[in-house]
C-alpha cells in the first residue's frame, strides 16, 4: 500500500473539495482497503464519507431515500425495507459475512470493483481493467466466475454485489452531487458494460459522490418478491449467479413482473426482454422458461461458466414460479 | 524411495515377522489400558485459557526491540532467470533497512529433507534458496524486505522492478503425465504391488467397476498464518516459530547457516493450526539470512498469499480404481492406478494408492502411482496425506460397486474386510471396523435409507445418505524423548519439545503422567514447545501422542530404579525389585503388599536430594513391522441435494472411529470433528485454482480458496469403539488425520444415493451437479 494521508470529511462540501483535489472516497474500505493494500489501487488521500448522513427517510411519493452512507446491515435491519422491499433485505443479508455489512456503506456498495483473480494479481497477471491494453487473463484462465451477458474480448468480468441486483429490481435511483451541480441516474444506467474500455465502471464523472440511493413506492411486484443466490458455498461467497424476481398477478395472468440477474455481467442485469415475454401470460414453468430464455439469447459463455444459462433459467424459473404460487 | 530401502523394509519385516511378539515394544499390554483414572475423562485443554484471553503468545506476537518486519517479493514466472532485478526505490523507501535478493544473501545449505533416516531435519525441498538468479517456480521469493513497520515493507516491496528470462516451463498435469515418473517406494512402502493375477480377475469377474476419480490441488489455511519472530545473539541463532517439527526445524536451520546443533533455539509453545504445513519452509530461512545481513531482529508473517506461494499443498491426484466381485461380492481383484505431481524437489508423498492394500481382503492386487515432475512448489503434507484422496477413491468404487451388485454398501464391506493384512498377511493389532459401522448405521439411521437413488424428495431437495470407510496407519515415532523431575515437594514435572498445535498435546500428557506415577492431575505440570527441552520428533503421522506416551512410559520405568535406589534399605520397600512395585497415592508400594509402600516426598528427604530426574525414549517401533495396525473409521452422511440449482446441504455426518482407546474424549471429540470438517471441505468446496499456462495459483485468499463456512458445518456426531490396541502405549492409536479420511467418499455417495449422479471429480460443486 503507498503511504496516504486519511482525512474525515466535515460535510458534503469538504468531501466534494477533496475529490476534486485528486483525494479517493473511503465509505466502508471493506473493497477500497483490500484494493489498496494489494497494490491493485493507489491513492494519496482517502475523504471517509462514511459518517456523512446515514438517514434513511420516507420520500414525498411513498418511497424510500437512502443516505450513500447507510451500513448495509442497517438497511437489511430497517422495517420498512423489511416490510416493503423485502428484495432488498434479503440480496443484503446474502452478500458477505456479519462483520463486512456492519462495516459496508450503501455507496461503496454500488461502487465496488470485481472479484476477477487476475484483477487482483498486480504482479502476475494481465488486466485491461487495471491496466488498459495489457490483456485479459481470465479470458482464456479461471472465468466460472465470469460474464455472459454484455462482456466483451476486453474483459469478461462481472459485478459482486448482490444489493445492487436488488436496486436494480426496484427501479432504484442514484442521486450524485458533483462539481458541475446535482443529478441522478437510474442504477440501471450507473454502471457500463466493458466493451473497449473496461476501466470505466461507472458514469460518475471525476469529482462526483454518491449521496442517496432512492426507491419508488412499493408495488405488489416489489413486495411479492424473492431473492435467490447461488454460490459455492453457504455463506461469504459471490454470486455464481443471483436473481432478483417480482410478480403480481390478476386472474391468473401477469400484470407486472421484475426481473434482475446477478453474477452475469459488469453490471446488475435487468430482464427487460424476459419482463416483457411474462407481461399477460400466465406465469407457467414453460413460460418463466421461455422468457428468461429469450434474455439470455445473447448469452456467449466462456470456457469455464457455460453452467450459468442452464442455472440462471433454473434458478429464475424456479423463483417466479414460487412467487406465482404465493401470490394473494 | 529407493530399491534399497525396499530391501532393508522388507528385510526388517521379514526377520520381526518371526520374532515372538513378547520381545517387541507392546509385547506386554500397556497396564494403563485398564487402570485408568483421569484417562479417558473430559479434560479441558490446559491451554485454553490463555488462548481464550489472548494470553498465549504466538511466534509473530514476541516482542523485540528495535524489530524489523520482513515483505516478499515473488516470482511471477515459474522457470527461468532474474535477468535484472531493480531495488533502488525500495531501498530508498520510507523506514527500509535492507533489501535481500541472491546478490546479497548470505551462503546458505539446500535445507536437509525431512525423512525417517534424520529426525533433526525438515526440509520440504531441496532447492537452493536465493542463492542463484534462478526461477524455478511460480511464487519463488526473489526479495526479501525489511523495514521498521510492516506497511513500510509491504509498500517498498512493490517499488522491486524484477525483469525475468523466462525459459519454457513444465506446468501441466495432463501433459506431464506422459513423462510421469514412477518411485520405486512411497513412504516406507513397496509402490508396486501386484498379487494374483488382477488382471484376467477383472476381465472375468460377473461384476466389475471401473472409474477414474480425480481429486484438486488443496492449499493449506490454519487460522494462524506462518509466522516468526528471528534474532541473532553472539553467532546463535535464535527462532520463535510457529511449527510442528521444533528439532527438525531447528536442525536444519542449524546445517543451512552452518552452525552447531546447540547453536540454533527454537521456541513453538503454541501453533495456531499445523495440519502438516508447519514445518520448515523459505519464510524462516529468508528471515534468518535477513536478520543476519541486517544485524537486527526480524518478524516473518506471512500474508495469505505469501501462504499459497511458500507453502506447499495436497497434489491433485488422478486416480483409477477397477474392482471386481462375484455375484456375492466377494472381491477377486483390487486395481487402484493413478497420477499425482511431485516434483523432484519435493519430499512429500501423497501415497493415495497405499489405502486400498489393507482394507480389503480381494484375492488379487494391482497396484502402482505415478508421480508427475513439474516445475511447482513442492508439496507439504496434508492431513492425511495419502488416504483423505485415496479413500476417495476407493471408498466410491466401493458404493459403486455396491450399487452394481444390488448390495447394501455396508454389507458389501463386512464381507470383504480384511481379518488381517491382505498382502503380508500380518495380523492386525486390533481392528474392529465393522463395529464402527453398527455404531455409525445406529446413530444415522441408516435402515432410513432407499437403496434405489432419487427416492426421497422434500420440495426442491433431494435427500441421500452414503456411507464410506477412513483408514490412517498407526505410527510411532523412535527417539522421542521425556525428561520427567520429581521435586520435593513430589510433584512431577514433564517435559519434551513436543508440540502443541491446539490439539492438546500437554493436556494428554498431563493425565497420561499422572496415571502412570499414581498421581493427582494437579500434581504433575508438563512443559513443551522449546528445543531446549529433551528432542522430541515432529507432530506428524498422527504419531506424537504414541510417541510421547512411549517415552513417558519409559521414564516411569527408570524413575522406578532411581526411586528404589535412593530409597535404600531404610524403607518399606526395601528389597523390592522395580517389577515388584507400582505407583500408587503419590508414592510407591508393592503389587503384593500395598501397605509397603513409602511417598514420593518421602523418599527425596530421606534421600537428602532436591529432586529426581530421568529421561525415556521412544524407542523403533517394530511393532508396526509385525502387525498390521490401522486406524479405522465408518463415516455417514445425510445431505440434501437441490434439484434446482445442485447446491448441496449437508444434514448430518456421522464418524464412528475404531483407534484404540480414547484418551481424552473432550480433546478427541474436537480432532475428530475438525478432520472430517477438513473432509467436508475435500467435498464441497476446497480447490487450489493453479493456472496451468503459468503455474501461478489464483486462488491466494480466503475469499477465492472456500473452505467451509460454520454454515456449511451440519451437526457432527462422534462415536468410537474404544476397544484398545494391545499393541500400543495406553490402548491407543493416532486420532489426528484419521477424521479427514472417508468423508469425501461418504458425501459423494450420499449426493449419488439422493440423485442418482455419480460425480467422481471433486469437488462437488453444484456445476457438476445440475
Amino acid at each position: 500500500m503507498t503511504p496516504l494521508t486519511y482525512f474525515r470529511a466535515a460535510d458534503r462540501a469538504d468531501a466534494l473539495a477533496r475529490i476534486e483535489s485528486g483525494a479517493r472516497l473511503l465509505g466502508g474500505g471493506t473493497n477500497l482497503v483490500d484494493l489498496l493494500r494489494q497494490n491493485v489501487e493507489q491513492a494519496s488521500e482517502l475523504v471517509d464519507v462514511s459518517r456523512l448522513g446515514g438517514a434513511i427517510s420516507e420520500t414525498d411519493s411513498g418511497g424510500l431515500l437512502i443516505d450513500a452512507s447507510v451500513r448495509n446491515a442497517a438497511l437489511a435491519a430497517d422495517p420498512r425495507v423489511r416490510r416493503h422491499y423485502p428484495v432488498l433485505a434479503r440480496a443484503l443479508l446474502a452478500g458477505a459475512s456479519a462483520q463486512i455489512r456492519n462495516m459496508a456503506t450503501v455507496g461503496g456498495n454500488i461502487l465496488q470493483r470485481t472479484r476477477c483473480p487476475y484483477f487482483y494479481d498486480v504482479d502476475g497477471a494481465r488486466c485491461n481493467k487495471r491496466q488498459p491494453g495489457a490483456g485479459c487473463d481470465a479470458l482464456d484462465g479461471f472465468n466460472r466466475y465470469h460474464a455472459i451477458l454484455g462482456a466483451s474480448d476486453q474483459c469478461v468480468a462481472t459485478h459482486p454485489s448482490d444489493m445492487c441486483v436488488a436496486l436494480a429490481m426496484l427501479d432504484a435511483v442514484v442521486h450524485l452531487a458533483g462539481p458541475g451541480g446535482d443529478r441522478s441516474v437510474p442504477l440501471t444506467d450507473f454502471h457500463v458494460l466493458p466493451d473497449a474500455t473496461p476501466d470505466v465502471e461507472t458514469v460518475l464523472k471525476p469529482g462526483e459522490l454518491i449521496t442517496a440511493v432512492e426507491l419508488p413506492p412499493p408495488s405488489a411486484a416489489t413486495t411479492n418478491a424473492d431473492y435467490r443466490k447461488v454460490r459455492d458455498r453457504s455463506s461469504y461467497a459471490f454470486a455464481l449467479i443471483s436473481v432478483a424476481g417480482g410478480l403480481a398477478l390478476a386472474d391468473g395472468r401477469v400484470t407486472q413482473v421484475r426481473i434482475a440477474l446477478g453474477g452475469l455481467a459488469a453490471r446488475p442485469w435487468r430482464a427487460t426482454r424476459a419482463e416483457a415475454a411474462l407481461v399477460g401470460a400466465a406465469p407457467t414453468p414453460d413460460a418463466c422458461l421461455a422468457a428468461i430464455r429469450e434474455e439470455l439469447a445473447g448469452a456467449r459463455p466462456l470456457s469455464g461458466n457455460g453452467f450459468k444459462i442452464d442455472l440462471v433459467e433454473r434458478t429464475t424459473v424456479a423463483v417466479l414460479t414460487a412467487l406465482a404460487g404465493a401470490h394473494p | 524411495m529407493s530399491k534399497l530401502q525396499n530391501v532393508i523394509v522388507g528385510g526388517v519385516r521379514a526377520v520381526i515377522g518371526h520374532v515372538p511378539a513378547s520381545w517387541l515394544p507392546g509385547g506386554t499390554p500397556d497396564p494403563l489400558i485398564d487402570k485408568r483414572v483421569s484417562l479417558g475423562e473430559q479434560q479441558s485443554r490446559i491451554d485454553g485459557p490463555d488462548k481464550v484471553r489472548g494470553k498465549a503468545r504466538f511466534a509473530a506476537e514476541v516482542p523485540m526491540e528495535k524489530l524489523l518486519y520482513a515483505a516478499f517479493v515473488h516470482s511471477t514466472i515459474a522457470r527461468g532467470r532474474i535477468a535484472d532485478i531493480d531495488v533502488s526505490a525500495a531501498e530508498a523507501a520510507p523506514g527500509v533497512a535492507l533489501v535481500m535478493t541472491y546478490r546479497n544473501a548470505p551462503k546458505m545449505s539446500v535445507p536437509p529433507p525431512i525423512g525417517m533416516t534424520n529426525l533433526k531435519a525438515a526440509g520440504n525441498h531441496t532447492l537452493p534458496i536465493m542463492q542463484d538468479a534462478e526461477i524455478r517456480w511460480n511464487g519463488q521469493v526473489v526479495a526479501v524486505v525489511l523495514a521498521d513497520t510492516r506497511e513500510q515493507a509491504d509498500h517498498a516491496a512493490t517499488l522491486i522492478r524484477v525483469r525475468y528470462d523466462a525459459a519454457p516451463a513444465r506446468t501441466r498435469f495432463g501433459e506431464g503425465k506422459a513423462s510421469a515418473y514412477t518411485p520405486e517406494s512411497i513412504l516406507v512402502e513397496r509402490n508396486r504391488l501386484e498379487k494374483g493375477d488382477a488382471s484376467k480377475k477383472l476381465a472375468q469377474a460377473a461384476f466389475k467397476i471401473d472409474a477414474v476419480y480425480t481429486t484438486p490441488w488443496e492449499n493449506h489455511n490454519p487460522i494462524e498464518p506462518h509466522a516468526a519472530t528471528i534474532v541473532w545473539r553472539d553467532g546463535r541463532l535464535i527462532v520463535h516459530d510457529a511449527t510442528q517439527m521444533i528439532h527438525g526445524t531447528a536442525g536444519s536451520l542449524a546445517k543451512i547457516f552452518g552452525l552447531k546443533p546447540d547453536d540454533v533455539e527454537l521456541s513453538s509453545p503454541y501453533v495456531g493450526g499445523g495440519f502438516g504445513a508447519k514445518g520448515l519452509w523459505d519464510h524462516q530461512i529468508l528471515g534468518a539470512a535477513a536478520a543476519k545481513l541486517a544485524n537486527r531482529p526480524v518478524r516473518v508473517a506471512l500474508s495469505r498469499a505469501s501462504m499459497h506461494r511458500l507453502i506447499g499443498g495436497r497434489t491433485q491426484t488422478e486416480q483409477r480404481v477397477a474392482l471386481a466381485a462375484d455375484a456375492d461380492g466377494k472381491l477377486k481383484a483390487l486395481l487402484h492406478h493413478g497420477y499425482g505431481v511431485k516434483p523432484l524437489h519435493s519430499i512429500s508423498d501423497e501415497g493415495f494408492t497405499l489405502t486400498g492394500r489393507s482394507l480389503y481382503a480381494s484375492e488379487s492386487f494391482d497396484i502402482v502411482q505415478h508421480y508427475v515432475d513439474l516445475d511447482l512448489l513442492a508439496n507439504s503434507f496434508m492431513r492425511a496425506p495419502g488416504e483423505a484422496p485415496g479413500t476417495f477413491a476407493i471408498e466410491c468404487a466401493m458404493d459403486e460397486l455396491a450399487h452394481a451388485l444390488g448390495m447394501d454398501p455396508i454389507e458389501l464391506r463386512r464381507r470383504n474386510v480384511a481379518t488381517c493384512d491382505p498382502v503380508s498377511g500380518a495380523p492386525h493389532s486390533q481392528s474392529a471396523i465393522m463395529k464402527a459401522y453398527d455404531l455409525g448405521a445406529a446413530r444415522i439411521g441408516w435402515d432410513r435409507r432407499i437403496a434405489q437413488p432419487g427416492m426421497r424428495r422434500e420440495g426442491e431437495w433431494l435427500i441421500g445418505m452414503g456411507c464410506a470407510t477412513g483408514t490412517f496407519p498407526f505410527m510411532r515415532m523412535p527417539g522421542t524423548s521425556v525428561r520427567i523431575t520429581i521435586d520435593a515437594d513430589g510433584i512431577a514435572h514433564v517435559a519434551s519439545a513436543a508440540h502443541e498445535m491446539g490439539m492438546g498435546t500437554a493436556t494428554v500428557q498431563r493425565q497420561h503422567a499422572a496415571d502412570r506415577l499414581g498421581l493427582p492431575l494437579d500434581r504433575v505440570t508438563v512443559t513443551i514447545g522449546d528445543s531446549s527441552l529433551p528432542f522430541a520428533s515432529f507432530a506428524g503421522g498422527s504419531s506424537q501422542t504414541a510417541s510421547l506416551a512411549a517415552a513417558i512410559s519409559a521414564a516411569t520405568g527408570k524413575l522406578v530404579t532411581d526411586l528404589l535406589r535412593l530409597a535404600g534399605n531404610d524403607t518399606p520397600l526395601a528389597g523390592l525389585k522395580p517389577s515388584e512395585v507400582e505407583f500408587a497415592d503419590g508414592g510407591l508400594r508393592s503389587v503384593e503388599d500395598p501397605a509397603r509402600q513409602e511417598s514420593l516426598v518421602s523418599i527425596l528427604r530421606r534421600s537428602g536430594r532436591g529432586e529426581v530426574s530421568v529421561i525415556g525414549e521412544s524407542g523403533a517401533p517394530l511393532e508396526i513391522m509385525k502387525y498390521a495396525m490401522h486406524s479405522t473409521s465408518a463415516n455417514f452422511c445425510e445431505l440434501r441435494v437441490s434439484a434446482v440449482t445442485g447446491e448441496i446441504r449437508v444434514d448430518r455426518l456421522v464418524g464412528a472411529f475404531d483407534c484404540g482407546r480414547i484418551l481424552n474424549a473432550k480433546t478427541a471429540t474436537s480432532q475428530f470433528k475438525g478432520g472430517m470438517i477438513m473432509g467436508l471441505g475435500m467435498a464441497l468446496t476446497e480447490e487450489t485454482l493453479l493456472d496451468e499456462r503459468t503455474g501461478r495459483i489464483m486462488s491466494t485468499s480466503l475469499a477465492d480458496y472456500h473452505v467451509p463456512v460454520h454454515l456449511d458445518v451440519p451437526d457432527i456426531d462422534v462415536l468410537w469403539t474404544d476397544i484398545p490396541d494391545p499393541r500400543t502405549p495406553l490402548g491407543a492409536r493416532g486420532i489426528g488425520e484419521i477424521g479427514t479420511t472417508g468423508v469425501a467418499a461418504a458425501i459423494a455417495n450420499a449426493v449419488f444415493n439422493a440423485t442418482g449422479k455419480r460425480v467422481r471429480d471433486l469437488p462437488l460443486t453444484l456445476d457438476r451437479l445440475i
